[in-house]
């Protein structure tokens, strides 16, 4: 059995080496999936950039199909795989159950990957992510998915597997560390998510083959928003556990509350996947009172998740640089932060973007009443930029810079360019979602390829302002794509041409990659011991004024565009 | 009870000294029922309650 294992230089950790290649394969797929994905936003952002305008219809909605299955989906759920492998059997120190199983899960996954994005290239699925019926895409396109979906299944229960028995097998004492416990929270929404996917990608994949006469709008759009919805509610859980794991890893910080982290996360199991009744808000079908309580996460308890989480996690840097001395005014804590390290920046950012643009949007988007001011205009895709991409990716490309030098024991390909990488990458991408959310305000369609109207019978003429924000978001795209592809070519260099690691004793002076952690605080139970975070309250109630002025700002918006008088 | 502000083992572990477990503990040390738990809410919820209010709309004349 020990021979099964290997010690991890840099960090102590007893890896299983079935483990440890499964994890370097799904991360590194995962990462092709976001070349792929990428190519096909920055072609959608260009082609929304009215001055450009690069694909023609046919070619954009292609692409926009594309990009929606290979990055919502592809990229976040194959990293995701590699992160429930990780924080199972390296963090508990455990083996992998069933790494054939695991294997097979990956072939799956792959298979449909690449069968779905097949299918739309070759122009007869372009459905976009929703595949809304009675829109209907060629069979293979739905097979593909289910296939996915069924492999991302397996890998759910490998993770379960190996947590119980590792807890069997005694290689971890007491409870499952915080971090493991967030992504279980991911892995259980995970498979919320891939049931409803097979209820009703099953029958519309029967209706595509021509087995199933028809199948009803208003059911199709509840029952898929289960899975298309909860697919991101994966992200969340899964890139908070992250957030938890970089804290612990470079400051060797631990949750203000163990206990009040645990609980946010089993208000995310409870309630989190009720909001994908955002997307029926004007559905005449359903009633107000399924819409509220739906929309609202259950009267707003995984939103107070969200907020603990949003508290708890900057509290557990600044209480772990307090203790090492950074105890100067309510900052210092946060200015000695080590701002050139890619790790350290992308996830400070990831945390800022996440909440202040993704979270305080998506809390008024999801208001029933203000929803109508933004309904299916691109204000939609600018808040799940902000979710999925400033939070989400930018948080597994912090992680990435330190899990992918670590786990092959290589030095980072270009340390130099890395750490401006998150700043251009998430920077650019704020903006992306500032000027959607933007130009959404003014009206302007999502999933519309001219909003010029330019050879419609009935025209419409948007503000200038909507042009002028769809020009900067097309510009800050372009800024984030080379972000991306800096992330890309540090990665795949790292791999194919990084030096391999010098032993910590030898190496000459401190790296500019992450440096040597104290692991133990991700592998381990236990609070910070303290609660004296002021400047963390500050930032908390910053972010509350914010919340509460854009809430209210947009409430007398509403007032001012459909008067009641 | 441990107090796990200071990083000692948590109260489930407690067996030792004989305190009952509390059952918020148990509850988040059982992946299984958490799983449960977690697809039956919103499956009952979210899309049950969705698919009972689309059943009830009247047919059209």
């Amino acid at each position: 059995m020990s021979n099964d294992f290997r010690t991890c230089p840099d960090t102590g950790f007893k890896i299983h080496l079935p483990a440890d290649k499964l994890i370097k394969w799904n991360a590194v797929t995962a990462i092709v999936f976001l070349l792929i994905g990428g190519i096909f936003g920055l072609l959608v952002a260009l082609t929304r950039w009215p001055a450009v305008h690069i694909l023609p219809p046919d070619l954009f909605y292609l692409a926009l199909t594309a990009h929606g299955l290979d990055v919502l989906l592809v990229w976040v759920i194959f990293f995701e795989i590699a992160l429930l492998y990780f924080t199972s059997a390296v963090l508990l120190n455990a083996r992998l159950v069933g790494p054939k199983l695991g294997w097979l899960a990956y072939v799956l996954m792959l298979g449909g990957a690449l069968m779905t994005n097949v299918a739309v290239l070759r122009g007869d699925s372009s459905v976009m992510f929703t595949s809304y019926v009675p829109m209907q895409a060629a069979p293979d396109f739905y097979l593909g998915i289910i296939l996915f979906a069924v492999g991302a299944l397996i890998g759910c229960g490998l993770f379960f597997a190996t947590i119980i028995v590792a807890k069997k097998e005694r290689t971890y004492e007491g409870s499952i560390p915080l971090v493991t416990f967030g992504a279980l929270t991911a892995a259980i929404i995970a498979v919320f998510t891939i049931l409803a996917g097979a209820a009703i990608l099953v029958p519309t994949l029967f209706w595509s083959m021509g087995l199933i006469a028809h199948i009803d709008t208003l059911m199709y759009k509840v029952v898929w928003w289960a899975m298309g919805h909860s697919s991101q509610q994966i992200n969340v859980a899964a890139h908070i556990a992250v957030w938890y794991a970089i804290a612990a890893i470079l400051f060797g910080a631990k949750p203000l509350s163990e206990k009040v982290s645990r609980f946010a996360f089993l208000l995310y199991i409870l309630f989190l996947q009720l909001a994908s009744a955002h997307h029926l808000l004007v559905e005449p079908g359903l009633s107000s009172e399924y819409k509220i309580f739906n929309t609202s996460y259950a009267l707003y308890l995984a939103v107070l998740a969200s907020m603990i989480h949003g508290l708890t996690v900057p509290g557990a840097v600044e209480a772990a640089q307090r203790k090492k001395g950074f105890n100067k005014g309510l900052f210092e804590w946060l200015r000695k932060a080590p701002w050139g390290n890619p790790v350290f920046s992308g996830f400070a950012m990831s945390v800022v973007f996440f909440g202040f643009l993704g979270g305080i949007s998506g809390v008024m988007m999801g208001t029933e009443q203000l929803n109508i001011i933004i309904h299916n205009t691109i204000y939609v895709p600018g808040h799940f930029h902000a979710t999925v991409v400033t939070g989400t990716t930018l948080a597994f490309m912090a992680l990435s810079y330190w899990l992918v030098p670590t786990l092959w024991q290589k030095e980072l390909f270009l340390p130099g360019i890395a750490k401006w990488q998150p700043y251009l990458f998430g920077i650019g991408m704020a903006l992306v979602s500032t000027f959607m959310m933007g130009a959404g305000t003014l009206g302007v369609p999502r999933r519309h390829w001219d909003i010029s109207f330019a050879d419609a019978a009935m025209g419409f003429d948007f503000p200038a302002a909507a042009y002028l924000m769809m020009g900067l978001n097309g510009i800050s795209a372009i800024v984030a794509a080379l972000g991306a592809m800096i992330f890309i070519i540090n990665m795949v260099g790292t791999l194919l041409l990084g030096k391999d690691k010098v032993p910590a004793a030898a190496a000459p002076e401190e790296p500019v990659a992450p440096a040597a952690p104290p692991a133990s605080a991700a592998t381990s139970y236990g609070s910070a011991g303290t609660m004296e975070v002021p400047g963390t309250f500050v930032l908390a109630l910053i972010f509350l004024v914010s919340f509460i002025l854009y809430y209210f700002v947009n409430w007398k918006y509403l007032a001012s565009v459909w008067g009641l008088s | 009870m441990a107090d796990p502000g200071t990083g000692a083992p948590p109260p489930e572990t407690g067996g030792d000294t004989g305190e009952p477990i509390p059952f918020m503990q148990q509850l988040l040390d059982n992946p299984l029922l958490l799983l449960f738990i977690g697809v039956v809410s919103p499956t009952v919820l979210y899309i049950l309650w969705g698919l009972m209010e689309i059943v009830a709309i009247p047919m059209a004349q």
